[in-house]
């Protein structure tokens, strides 16, 4: 996610205390640390054990996941965000990583946080993203008999045509 | 079987007699034992234990269940998405065991309105529009999150009216948003009167919205680049009318509930949470705060120059219904701290950017000026244009953090604009809660997590 722009070079000296012992354990990931936002991104086969290492660190809340279709303007198509927040650091942590369109898999995060139970649903219901080890895997907010997956960008927004009364005259 | 002698009725005597089966009044046997008291009377022809078991001289407990009730007693009940006091389409898978709750699960979405794909579908300018419409009873906070975010991208710095209006105005919401929490919480419980109380002085404050923006709710008052109107002339009187009378009403709530007996029953001890367990499911707001934990955004991460307001965070103990009400209570308070110091130094100057990409030129220019006139027709078709990147803001909202996560490629409309709205996270505390609960007491947890059907549904 090098193409990611924001309005700050990301800093040469070492990263801050509190997350340092996350970016040596995973020196291959993407790291942006400055001093208003903390973002990363990880491989998705990474992505659990990150978030437990993060865990380990102070951010023992998941605040958010989400998801981003690039569809046709980036590779790999999807994204999982993913906030973290230290209440102990009074951090955020911002976690994403790509997810390809043919594959659309990702580990859940259900045994480090409990709480993404709800969001990780969501997330598979709108976009189709399915979180392996996800103790519920249904459709949330659809109905369960609804087909695709309506915040892609290719499921387009659907419209009701308005036929007005004396509308077959005029053509 | 054992029937009664001439009764019988066999093969051979079939033809000659005949059953009757008319009762024929003057016929009854006599019964021995009548008295001139009836059924009353009690039963002298049980045995004698029995007798003196019914005075009460022989104690015996053969009348409880000594085996274990199996697993076939466990019944299933929906309670909703039509139930008045699930405070909206909201249902409730409930795994009952007599009055007791083994599990539940909590069945959302039948308000579900893909409120996040109309937004890729609107311009900034015309997304306030859109989200206020998401949690309806603080419509201004989810403007605030989607205008921050939008500034954010844009690197607007809004001006320092701009910054108190919107203080002014979402604590102001929050005292409306908390009057509602109380009115339902009580309402579900037997106090009708809070109920009226509440929604009494909610309409306060809803008619200074009214004046000020132009509608009771769903505003579309406070936009990227700072608010659309200026407050109204006067509004120094209504806010001072509203600080005069809430907390004297606030007075009448504590009468009414702080110390009802029935009321302290109803919620203390009951839909109790833990700090650990709030944080393992992202839970925030007042249920956060009413467990002991200092967190508040406001604080924490402030946004529009909240940090420069005296305010304390009013924090519970316990982590139960009665905790979350005083937690909703004392914000009122400090909120109408907030109100009156923002009344008070409310900084002369324009109640938006002066950046005629982001906001449209004052009305009077654009009959003068032909790059006004331009300017207006542009924002208002096109919008604006923010460099790509992701910004995520989040607010305090009367439910907690609410989060807007904009993801902008360029263009005039969000590539991606995800709410992280707090009754959704919120409603999941609803199984931890409802645990080995009475089945009663679910009404009044629900209502102590005050969630907004519209906020968890989108």
């Amino acid at each position: 996610m090098s193409e990611v722009t924001t309005d700050h070079a990301p800093e040469a000296e070492a990263p801050h205390p509190v997350i340092a012992p996350v970016v040596d354990r995973f020196p291959e990931a993407r790291w942006e640390i400055s001093d208003t936002e903390w973002l990363v991104d990880v491989d998705r086969a990474q992505l659990s054990d990150l978030a437990a290492a993060c865990r380990d660190a102070g951010f023992e809340v998941c605040v958010d996941v989400t998801a981003v279709d690039w569809y046709r303007s980036r590779r790999p198509r999807f994204e999982v965000v993913v906030n973290l927040l230290s209440h102990q650091h009074r951090r955020r942590l911002r976690v994403t990583a790509g997810v390809p369109a043919d594959d659309p898999t990702v580990p859940s995060l259900y045994p480090v946080y409990p709480g993404v139970n709800f969001p990780e649903r969501e997330v598979y219901d709108l976009f189709g993203i399915t979180f392996e080890g996800h103790p519920d895997m249904t459709r949330i907010l659809m109905p369960d008999d609804w087909e695709g997956h309506p915040l892609r960008k290719d499921f387009s927004v659907g419209s009701v045509p308005v036929r007005f009364k004396e509308s077959h005259k005029v053509i | 079987m054992d029937e009664a002698p001439g009764r019988t009725v066999s093969a051979d005597q079939e033809t000659d007699t005949q059953y009757v089966e008319e009762w024929v009044s003057g016929t009854e046997v006599p019964d021995e034992m009548a008295t001139g008291e009836g059924a009353q009377e009690m039963a002298l022809q049980e045995s004698g234990y029995r007798f003196r078991e019914q005075l009460g001289a022989v104690v015996t407990d053969d009348y409880l269940y000594e085996e274990e009730v199996s697993e076939d007693e466990r019944m299933i009940i929906n309670m909703g998405p039509q139930h008045p006091s699930t405070h909206g389409v909201l249902r409730l898978q409930l795994e009952l065991e007599g009055e007791m709750i083994k599990r539940c699960k909590p069945v959302i979405g039948y308000l579900h309105t893909g409120m996040e794909k109309t937004a890729e579908t609107l311009t900034f300018m015309q997304g306030p529009t859109n989200v206020t419409r998401m949690d309806y009873l603080a419509p201004l906070h989810n403007e605030l999150a989607f205008s921050l975010a939008t500034e954010k991208l844009l690197g607007v710095e809004v001006p320092p009216r701009a910054a108190a209006i919107r203080v002014l105005m979402t604590e102001l919401n929050r005292i409306s948003s908390h009057l509602v929490a109380l009115a339902t919480n009580g309402m579900d419980i037997g106090a009708i009167s809070m109920m009226m109380y509440g929604f009494r002085e909610r309409e306060l404050i809803l008619a200074f919205f009214e004046k000020t923006t132009g509608l009771r709710m769903n505003h579309n008052y406070i936009r990227p680049g700072g608010v659309a109107a200026d407050l109204p002339p006067g509004w120094r009187q209504d806010v001072a009318n509203i600080l005069k009378t809430i907390p004297a009403r606030l007075g009448q709530y504590d009468d009414l509930l702080k110390e009802n007996p029935i009321w302290l029953s109803r919620t203390q001890g009951v839909g109790v949470i833990t700090a650990k367990e709030c944080r393992a499911y992202g839970i925030t707001g007042p249920i956060l705060r009413g467990t002991g934990v200092e967190w508040d955004l406001r604080k924490v991460f402030p946004y529009s120059g909240i940090d420069q307001y005296e305010f304390d965070v009013p924090v519970g103990a316990h982590g139960d219904v009665y905790d979350r009400y005083r937690v909703r209570v004392e914000e009122i308070i400090q909120s109408l701290r907030i109100v009156e110091q923002a009344a008070e130094r409310m900084p002369k100057g324009d109640f938006r950017a002066d950046d005629r990409k982001v906001t449209p030129p004052p009305r009077a220019r654009i009959d003068e000026s032909m790059e006004a006139l331009i300017h207006h027709f542009k924002i208002f078709t096109e919008g604006f244009r923010p460099p790509p990147g992701e910004a995520y803001t989040a607010v305090e909202s009367p439910r907690g953090e609410l989060g807007c996560y904009l993801v902008s490629d360029g263009g005039g409309k969000p590539w991606r604009c995800h709410i992280r709205a707090p009754s959704f996270y919120n409603l999941q505390a609803l199984p931890v809660m409802l645990a080995e609960s009475m089945v009663a007491d679910t009404i009044a947890t629900i209502a102590s997590l005050d969630p907004v059907m519209g906020d968890v549904d989108r």
